[in-house]
């Protein structure tokens, strides 16, 4: 086979330093995300290997007792559930149709504005939002609440739950409007009807995924629904969550409450987790 | 809003009127259909509602805090004193910690989430770089709280004993690395945020890297470069993608609220030493705003709640629009 001069002979030298360099920067690049990975698993195993012990099922179900007596998460847990199924009947409507307009009118000026808007509200650091709903609701009322808190994590959740939907709905085939729009219905019926139902499984993802990155907020709790030693089902008064419980046990002083703030981890990643990979299986199924 | 229709006897003119289908999207109905109207109506509010909300924010911070600005005019910015007590606030030590673990975090961050991105889109063969971008995504799934939690009782420690210690033996002549050794730090802060928004980083780089041609690589190979040689074409093709990756990466660490909370050691002074505690405008809300009494106090703790507003959003409409620049037009689209 016919090779030119220079690749067979001389800048030997040369050539072998610019493969040696090479051969090192993709090892260092390796270990780059090597290291990355392993501090996942660090941080996973550490949870696990802490949270397991103090699991069970009194400590599910009991609420915080003070030191020495034991108790548990369970007001933390139901807490939690209020807080997401608030935010959710808030956010996701909202944001879904948001969504629904930047995908289906979403050309012009106003619909970037949005577009950017959305973007830029998702960047915005979440005890911002704190702060703002304790200015718009907190304040007014003179009293913390678990309404505040759904409103607080729905303002988060919103932006998400737009942009998801959009690049959703994007993905339809155009074929399947024009199908419908040509037998005549209007385009209310063909972006309900046919548009929503083909995107459904991808904005229903996007909303998991939502739930998931609110469920592990903190900050726009701590002065909004604030924290509460019981079951509480009222939405007008504070309530307790699983991750203002982490961040009080985890701050105190005593060994017992460490304990409970690692199991009580363990409860909150095992559905964050669980969520996450749930999303990837089924996304990966339907791609 | 709505257009005039053109004047057409049925059933021709609903054939008519639908033959023009990319019509739909210029005017609030096309069709001139009731429905339609209503629902496109319904949609355009909810899409306004996102703008106002984002006013409703500016306006709401921007009059709980006249009081504070009032009082203390530009200084605030300037002013290193925070004591409660004496009603005198200033935001200076705040946004030192804040600016200087945001420094710390992105200079080890941007290297490591660089390497990752380029590993996982250049260089791994599909069936390594399809788990791992997985494993990696899923760092940025894990809450701020639970990043605090094991930073307190596995990062701090070990940095109190294998890093810090070496740290001030080789450079202790440095000011940087002087003083007491707790493990509970502005460094320690900084090195939780670096792993926090190494995913965020990474991320938005991949969907760069993943947007410049691929004749770019081509071209390059074809010219004889070795694949590390190919790798910097593409990076520098990505260019301003990249810097919009760190800059959304510094938005996010300037943010960060929980684990910066629990790992910063909460203590508004300006020191030189990286292991001296230090405070950031995020975590002095988080720790303060519950307690807050007193108008004044209030006021100057909202006013830096709009400090932070501004610059996350300034921030993060920079890094989206240098992200857009590069990922335009191809499938591609920016993360959070």
């Amino acid at each position: 086979m016919f090779k030119p001069e220079s690749m067979t002979t001389g800048n030997n030298k040369a050539d072998s330093a610019r493969r040696t360099v090479s051969v090192m920067m993709t090892t260092l690049t390796a270990a780059c995300a090597l290291f990355a990975v392993v501090i996942l698993l660090l941080i996973l195993g550490y949870i696990a290997a802490r949270g397991i012990g103090s699991l069970n099922l009194q400590f599910l179900t009991d609420i915080p007792r003070p030191v020495g007596e034991g108790g548990g998460i369970g007001n933390a847990i139901v807490g939690s559930l209020v807080l997401l199924v608030l935010s959710s009947v808030i956010g996701m409507p909202l944001g879904i149709a948001t969504g629904i307009y930047l995908a289906e009118f979403g050309v012009g000026r106003f619909a970037g504005v949005v577009r950017f808007m959305a973007d830029t509200l998702t960047g915005i650091p979440s005890i911002v939002v704190g702060v703002f709903v304790y200015t718009i609701i907190v304040l007014p009322f003179r009293q913390f609440s678990a309404f505040a808190g759904g409103v607080a994590l729905a303002l988060i959740m919103i932006p998400i739950v737009a942009r998801t939907t959009e690049e959703m709905i994007r993905l339809v085939p155009a074929s399947l409007r024009e199908g419908a729009l040509a037998l005549g219905a209007p385009q209310w019926r063909v972006t309900l009807g046919v548009v929503l139902p083909a995107a459904m499984s991808g904005i229903a993802t996007g909303a998991m995924l939502a739930v998931a990155r609110v469920s592990g907020e903190t900050a726009p709790l701590l002065f909004t629904a604030l924290n509460y030693n019981d079951f509480n089902y009222y939405l007008d008064q504070p309530i307790a969550s699983l991750t203002v419980q982490i961040y009080n046990y985890s701050i105190s002083p005593y060994d017992e409450w460490h304990a409970q703030a690692w199991a009580a981890t363990l409860v909150l990643m095992t559905l964050i987790l669980v969520i996450n990979i749930a999303v990837r299986f089924f996304t990966r199924k339907r791609v | 809003m709505s257009n005039p229709q053109p004047a057409l006897p049925t059933p021709a003119s609903a054939y008519g009127a639908r033959a023009r289908v990319w019509d739909w999207r210029r005017a609030l109905s096309p069709t001139g259909d009731l429905g339609d109207a209503v629902f496109r109506g319904a949609l355009f509010l909810c899409a306004l509602l996102l703008l106002l909300i984002v006013a409703a924010m500016i306006a709401a911070m921007a009059s709980m805090s006249t009081l504070s600005m009032r009082e203390f005019g530009w200084g605030f910015l300037t002013s290193s004193q925070w004591n409660p007590l004496a009603n005198k606030f200033g935001a200076w030590p705040f946004i030192y910690g804040t600016v200087m673990s945001s420094i710390i975090a992105l200079l080890i961050s941007v290297p490591l989430s660089l390497g990752v991105a380029v590993f996982l889109v250049e260089q791994a063969p599909a069936r390594v770089a399809r788990p791992l971008t997985f494993l990696v995504e899923l760092l940025a799934a894990i809450p701020s709280v639970v990043y605090g939690l094991w930073g307190i009782f596995v990062l701090a420690p070990f940095l109190r004993v294998h890093v810090m210690p070496p740290l001030q033996n080789w450079f202790g002549f440095l000011p940087l690395f002087q003083g007491s050794i707790t493990g509970i730090s502005l460094l320690t802060g900084g090195v939780i945020l670096a792993i926090m928004i190494t995913p965020i980083i990474s991320a938005v780089v991949r969907d760069v890297l993943a947007a410049v041609p691929v004749s770019q690589r081509e071209a390059a190979l074809a010219l004889g470069a070795t694949r590390w040689e190919t790798t910097r074409v593409v990076l520098a093709n990505g260019g301003p993608g990249i810097a919009g990756a760190i800059i959304l990466g510094l938005g996010r660490a300037v943010g960060e609220t929980m684990a910066v909370t629990m790992l910063i050691g909460n203590r508004p002074e300006v020191s030189a030493s990286l292991f001296a505690p230090s405070y950031t405008i995020a975590s002095v809300l988080a720790n303060e705003f519950r307690e807050a009494t007193g108008d004044l106090y209030v006021s100057a703790l909202v006013q830096l709640g709009l400090i932070l507003f501004f610059v996350t959003f300034v921030i993060n409409g920079a890094a989206r629009l240098l992200v857009w620049s590069v990922t335009r037009g191809t499938s591609g689209t920016a993360r959070a």
